[in-house]
């Protein structure tokens, strides 16, 4: 089979999915098989993707050129410009295409057996597979325009999940919102898009990074010398576009959708929101990288500070969360705004570039079995409230170690898959910007310290969880995910990401600097230990020593005052003041600035609605009144 | 030289003819079979959509005033289509119909009179096509007779037409003092800016926005709209807004070229008017076809920011726009006209819950709306996009950020239905309501041209081939 075939069967394969389950969705049969059918096919999708990515890296050792594999002439205008529909693969894209196809099969796996019992499952499989449909569709797109257009449908598809318990009506609430806020911020992506197009005259990848991040290129001269309110074209070409990619990505101010969305389907969560769609801001980054580098520092400044605002703020706020989900989903928000500062940052010979990807990739497998832990606890308890939980780990051994492993990847401990990645962040951020830097370290402590808080008020604070469910602790569609990722998250740290995605297409080293890691590592540590000595309550009493030796050892001289400042920081002021006046601006500021807006809109169409009386007498006065205005206007502006 | 009229009249007379078999069926016939009568009509539209594929030729006769060339001869088909896929989605309606002859003869008449506009190069001749487009449909508004609505309707737009004529033949007399002659050519010749040109121009370009209902010349849209039938209303929204838009787009670039500055602004201010008072109206309404009112009363705003653009990219753009605009709103009218002959009802909370009976007719109109809103892939995007692209060949960057805000706004509402029809549920619920065939077929044809034309290039393509001639 050649690659074009195999493309063609990957995306097509769960837009197949889609349309079958939709189109018999009525049927029982439908029904009861509906998950077995898109499992499979997801299944054969992720063969031939997996196939094809390893294809590719494995004929691209030394050189990571992209190919074209499909490319068709969508319009034509005539004057040189056309756009063009086409696949581009490149080593970015069979990264994504791996990641997003084997996350969206575990999730297909664990949903036959999380989602059983829903009435409308058909629906849900058909939508997850329009998902993976539009996901694959954006990270394989050659064209700036095509990956808008596969963008909205990703919004489309998120939508349609996220209010999937549409009788709830904070799920549709949520699911307007997530919609709308990202609609928003789109805007200001096809506007960038134009800019770009427009100077570029080309919307193909290839061919504007060619033309864009060549200094001595016609069209680069041409969009540094026009501008607008002081800022070149291509600074507002650049920073427009990553409006979008904030908007999908939930940077700050935008988002505030991101929260909500877990109203939605747990496995969509992991889906959607922590693996796939909501990196596809990054992704976006990544793929216009060139462009960025070369052009004035503001934008790739922008990106830095606010991913690693955005960084630190989520975890703030995840620490006072009580809701499990919600914790998770700011903990996803920081993890990328990680992800966006790397590449902000830049770093040696575009180590940032690398270190983001990887990131990218690691969180992938862990942040999806956290949210698919999570949705087996919920399973379990039927509560999202960490309060509900307590002493699970002995009801749910498996899902116990699979969540311990992935907080202790997110953590950055060595040797599981966080670690490596977020390693070569904080490197990268150290080589080029201190401030980042520190801003990165305080916030991986952070992150320690909140995954911690959760996993032990969930696992351990009372002895055993007092009632026993007899669906145990799910069945083995649920658990095989679980296992498959926990593996993952163990192993994929290892792998040399460096080497076959990086920014120019030739390899880089990896490195590893052991004496480097030892601070963040020690941090993070410091973080969980923290965590324990607050959140594992007091009859667990060998751990306690244990662990108030390891303070011992670290803190030994200052244990006096120290352990009271930790508290007094930590509980008083970081909890009382700082997370909590994070949470409260994040609720009422920029929530209440878009509330605003929405009834400024209606009050204003209220107000104005006299004007519709009915009356044709009126009609005729308000006729001659745009004459009268539009010609005063005229003369007025004529006269000078 | 008869021969040359006969053959460069040649849509015009087919349309004259069945005008007249209409009149004599009108007077002899008692019993008449109103499917038959229907079936003829769409037969005879069909045959005028054809017309597409014909040979274009570019043919001048009565003494100049009368001008066709392929880009006409489309625009000419385009309305035909327009037409044909509302009668067909109105079939329900015309059923019941008694005065379904009346329905047909002043439509047809109004379509003549388009025909005319278009093919003008000549002042008068404009304004003879443009009053005998607008006459019959105020009579049509008032074919629901014992509606007390239809008749304020009927009323409420012969009035308001006969201002706006008045207003636009004192702009007409004003450009003949100034340019001493009456012939698009020649005034395009003769015409610069003082005084009188621009005040004979605001009147002409007032006349031509009450057509297009531009804010603040748009009042008597709502009134007309929810009032008169809704076949009529779609036509009023569809046909005759596309008719008076090809000429909008000819006499700008062709007659008053010399007043760029002046149309320019006076776009400008229109169009941002239109929109957000538009939108902001919009998301009061609760009636269906009100709705749709002030939701084409914001389409047209992104239509007057393409024309502030270069002539070939704005010609093409909105003649794209326009072909995608037709299968949306007439798609939406169809669906809504369906429930509304069924059960008579037209409020937007009715539709709660309506995809629990009606799939296909909730799926269609989904898609009309998500096309009207301009969400890819739609090709309500795709035209939208054309638009905005030919506002920017001219740089009015500003303007084009208000239009993208405008659009996220009119998303709220456009979803708020969507959202009624799929994600809640109603007591009771509109029950399963069967759609005669050939409505289903314009149904599909609808969903094929929202689905499709955005994506299969060649259609843009060749509309683009026009952008030279006017």
């Amino acid at each position: 089979m050649t690659n074009s075939t195999f493309i063609l069967l990957i995306v097509g394969l769960p837009f197949l999915s889609f349309l079958l389950l939709i189109l018999s969705s009525g049927s029982k049969l439908t029904q009861k098989v509906a998950g077995q059918i898109a499992t499979l096919l997801m299944a054969v999708t992720f063969f031939f993707a997996a196939k094809l990515s390893l294809n590719y890296f494995a004929s691209h050792l030394t050189q990571q050129t992209a190919e074209l594999l499909v490319n068709y002439t969508w319009l034509e205008f005539g004057s040189g410009l056309a756009i063009n529909m086409g696949v581009l693969l490149d080593s970015s894209s069979s990264m994504m295409l791996l990641v997003v196809t084997f996350i969206s099969l575990m999730v297909h796996i664990f949903s036959l057996g999380y989602m059983h019992h829903e009435e409308r499952i058909a629906n849900y499989f058909a939508f997850l597979g329009l998902f993976t449909f539009s996901m694959l569709g954006l990270i394989l797109s050659s064209n700036i325009f095509q990956i808008y257009i596969f963008w909205e449908l990703v919004g489309v598809s998120s939508f349609l999940l996220i209010g999937f318990y549409y009788h709830k009506s904070s799920a549709v609430a949520a699911a307007k919102k997530a919609f709308i806020v990202t609609r928003f911020a789109d805007l200001g992506f096809l506007i960038g898009i134009l800019i770009l197009g427009y100077y570029g005259e080309s919307f193909d990848f290839t061919t504007l990074i060619s033309r864009l991040g060549d200094v001595n290129s016609p069209q680069y001269k041409q969009i540094t010398m026009a501008g607008f309110a002081g800022i070149q074209a291509l600074s507002w070409g650049l920073i427009l576009v990553f409006i979008g990619g904030a908007g999908k990505s939930a940077m700050f101010p935008l988002h505030i959708w991101l929260p909500d969305a877990m109203e939605g389907p747990t496995p969509v969560s992991a889906l959607i929101h922590a693996a796939t769609m909501v990196v596809a801001g990054v992704f976006l980054v990544a793929r216009l990288f060139p462009i960025f580098t070369v052009a004035t520092a503001a934008p790739l400044q922008i990106i830095t500070y606010i991913g690693a605002f955005s960084a630190l703020f989520a975890a703030l706020i995840a620490c006072t969360q009580t809701d499990i989900k919600r914790v998770l989903a700011y903990s996803t928000m920081s993890q990328i705004g990680f992800m966006m500062f790397s590449l902000g940052v830049i770093g040696d010979n575009g180590a940032g570039y690398n270190a983001s990807l990887f990131h990218l990739f690691t969180h992938a497998f862990f942040k999806s079995l956290l949210f698919l832990g999570a949705g087996s606890i919920i399973h379990y308890v039927h509560s999202n409230e960490m309060e509900d939980m307590g002493g699970l780990r002995k009801k749910m051994p498996l899902t116990h170690i699979s969540f311990l492993i992935a907080c202790l990847a997110i953590s950055g401990i060595p040797p599981f898959a966080g670690f490596f990645s977020k390693e070569a962040i904080l490197h990268a951020a150290y080589t080029s910007n201190k401030m980042v830097f520190f801003v990165g370290i305080i916030t991986s402590f952070l992150t320690a310290f909140y995954m911690f808080r959760l996993y032990f008020t969930i696992f351990w604070s009372i002895p055993e969880y007092p009632k026993t469910n007899e669906h145990g602790e799910g069945t083995w569609s649920m658990k095989l995910p679980l296992m498959v990722l926990t593996l993952a998250s163990i192993l994929v740290g290892f792998i040399p990401f460096s080497k076959y995605v990086n920014s120019n297409g030739i390899p880089v080293e990896g490195h590893l600097e052991i004496v480097f890691s030892i601070g963040p590592v020690l941090l993070s540590i410091a973080g969980i230990l923290l965590a324990a000595y607050w959140f594992k309550t007091a009859n667990t009493k060998p751990q306690r020593l244990a662990i108030s030796m390891g303070n011992a050892f670290v803190w030994v001289r200052n244990k006096f005052y120290i352990d009271q400042l930790y508290l007094y920081i930590t509980k008083e002021i970081v909890f009382k003041y700082f997370g909590k006046t994070a949470a409260y601006i994040d609720k009422n500021l920029i929530d209440g600035f878009y509330l605003s807006l929405a009834h400024f809109t209606g009050y204003f169409s209220f107000f104005i609605r006299g004007i519709q009386s009915g009356n044709v007498q009126h009609y005729a006065l308000y006729f001659f009144g745009g004459i009268l205005g539009l010609v005063s206007l005229l003369f007025y502006l004529l006269s000078y | 030289m008869e021969i040359e009229i006969l053959l460069a009249l040649n849509q015009e007379w087919l349309l004259c003819l069945s005008i007249f078999l209409l009149l004599i069926l009108f007077l002899t016939i008692e019993n008449i079979n109103q499917t038959l009568i229907a079936h003829t009509i769409h037969a005879l539209l069909l045959v005028q959509v054809l017309f597409i594929w014909a040979e274009p030729k570019q043919v001048t006769v009565f003494n100049g005033m009368y001008t066709t060339n392929g880009l006409i001869q489309f625009q000419k088909s385009l309305l035909s289509l327009g037409f044909l896929l509302i009668s067909a989605l109105s079939l329900n309606w015309l059923k019941n119909c008694k005065s379904i002859i009346e329905f047909y003869i002043l439509l047809l008449s109004s379509l003549l009179g388009m025909y005319f506009m278009l093919s003008a190069s000549h002042m008068l001749m404009f304004y003879l096509g443009l009053e005998m487009a607008t006459i019959p449909l105020a009579a049509a508004a008032n074919l629901d007779i014992e509606k007390r609505k239809s008749g304020e309707a009927a009323m409420k737009l012969i009035y308001s037409s006969a201002f706006s004529s008045a207003i636009l033949l004192m702009g007409i007399s004003l450009i003949y003092g100034a340019c001493g002659s009456l012939h698009f050519a020649e005034i395009s010749n003769n015409l610069v800016q003082n005084n009188l040109s621009i005040f004979g121009f605001i009147m002409l370009f007032s006349g031509f926005a009450f057509k297009i209902s531009a804010v603040p010349f748009h009042l008597w849209t709502a009134d007309v709209y929810e009032g008169a039938p809704l076949p009529i209303t779609a036509f009023l929204s569809v046909v005759s807004k596309m008719a008076v838009s090809f000429v909008f787009i000819k006499i700008l670039f062709q007659v008053f070229v010399s007043l760029e500055v002046i149309y320019t602004i006076s776009l400008s201010v229109l169009s941002i008017l239109t929109m957000v008072v538009g939108n902001l109206f919009a998301i009061r309404q609760e009636n269906m076809k009100r709705f749709l009112a002030f939701s084409s009363i914001t389409q047209v705003a992104y239509i007057l920011i393409a024309l502030m653009g270069l002539q070939g990219m704005a010609q093409g753009a909105i003649i794209y726009f326009l072909l995608i605009y037709l299968f949306s709103t007439v798609a939406a009218f169809g669906v809504i006209g369906i429930v509304s002959e069924a059960y008579n009802k037209e409020n937007i909370s009715d539709y709660k819950g309506f995809y629990a009976q009606n799939k296909f007719l909730s799926w269609t109109l989904a898609i009309a709306l998500f096309s009207l809103a301009g969400v890819p892939p739609t090709a309500g995007f795709f035209g939208k996009f054309f638009l905005v692209m030919a506002g920017a060949s001219k740089g009015y960057f500003i303007l084009i950020i208000i239009a993208a805000l405008n659009m996220i706004i009119s998303f709220y509402y456009y979803l708020r239905i969507v959202r009624y029809m799929f994600m809640e549920e109603a007591t009771e619920s509109l029950q399963k309501i069967s759609v005669q065939p050939v409505s289903k077929l314009a149904l599909i044809i609808c969903l094929l041209g929202m689905v499709c034309l955005g994506l299969y290039g060649p259609v843009y393509e060749y509309i683009l081939t026009f952008s030279n001639t006017l």
